[in-house]
């Protein structure tokens, strides 16, 4: 609809990819059971949302969005880091394990 | 003309990266799906000027996120097919789809019943052609307490994750019936 009337892209283009995205992420969340690929998922949602905050800071004008996605990133490689690091303490005990098989918090 | 070919070409790699990680059922092939995403979010950052944030996905997320993915999955030798037959949560697995839609579709109307708002043509940001200058102004005075508490969560992710991946010594050897007991050896060094 508007793809037909604009030739050039908008930032309403991008907030619609960027809410595609966030779905497809909080699927592969909500679907997959291997906890390294729910980790993929967990990066896409925070992709999606990176994507909306670059595409807000250029309709107003204000690079503090572009701020905001920069303290993301650091905040999502401390989170890969950290998350990579218990699965690894996981399936050192315990191969083949699945989100699933995790779900008591008791030893 | 040719924002319009730039946009369709990276749209196209972020949709079908993303389909990619869902879909694929090889954790490898998940990653480098992962990988056309993140580059295609890349092209879609130069496209909105964002030149810096561009650079930085491709250093960060396509090269060192990705990487320390595919090396788990190498090390652990998880590289295997995931068995989808067993599912303990049905309702979640066939709600997904829903929600999924749902979401898209929820934040998808609100944007394009906002566009009056957020404009119809691109407006170009006020610092344009120094998008590093910018952000760095506004890190290092707005920002600066953010960022050195930056600095102190990156130490604690690090010092976290060697006392989580070392190995103890005396560490008895846990039963395999306990779940949680493969986490706890890090909380107590």
């Amino acid at each position: 609809m508007i793809l037909a009337a604009v030739p050039t892209p908008t930032p309403v283009w991008y907030l619609v990819l960027a809410a595609i995205v966030f779905a497809i992420g909080t699927v592969g969340v909500m679907t997959r059971r291997n906890p390294l690929i729910m980790f993929m998922s967990i990066e896409l949602m925070l992709n999606a949302v990176n994507l909306s905050f670059v595409a807000l800071s250029r309709v107003h004008g204000d690079i503090g969005g572009q701020t905001s996605v920069f303290f993301v990133m650091v905040v999502a490689a401390a989170e890969v880091v950290v998350g990579l690091g218990i699965i690894v303490a996981i399936f050192r005990k315990r191969p083949g394990a699945t989100a699933d098989d995790i779900a008591l918090m008791k030893g | 003309m040719i924002e319009l070919l730039v946009f369709i070409a990276a749209t196209a790699m972020v949709v079908v990266g993303a389909l990619g990680v869902l879909l694929r059922r090889h954790p490898v092939h998940a990653a480098l799906s992962l990988v056309l995403t993140l580059f295609g979010i890349a092209v879609h950052f130069i496209a909105m000027e964002a030149n810096f944030l561009a650079a930085v996905q491709v250093i960060v997320y396509a090269g060192a996120i990705v990487v320390l993915f595919l090396f788990v999955i190498m090390l652990l030798g998880v590289d295997r097919v995931e068995d989808l037959s067993v599912e303990p949560f049905m309702k979640q697995r066939a709600a997904a789809p829903i929600i999924g839609v749902a979401i898209a579709g929820a934040i998808g109307t609100a944007v394009i019943a906002a566009r009056g708002i957020l404009g119809e043509s691109p407006t170009p940001p006020a610092p344009s052609g120094d998008d590093i200058g910018a952000i760095a102004r506004d890190v290092f005075s707005d920002h600066v307490f953010a960022f050195e508490l930056t600095s102190v969560l990156l130490v604690i992710a690090v010092v976290g994750t060697v006392l989580l991946a070392r190995k103890l010594p005396k560490d008895a050897p846990a039963t395999p019936a306990a779940p949680a007991g493969a986490v706890k050896p890090g909380g107590k060094p």
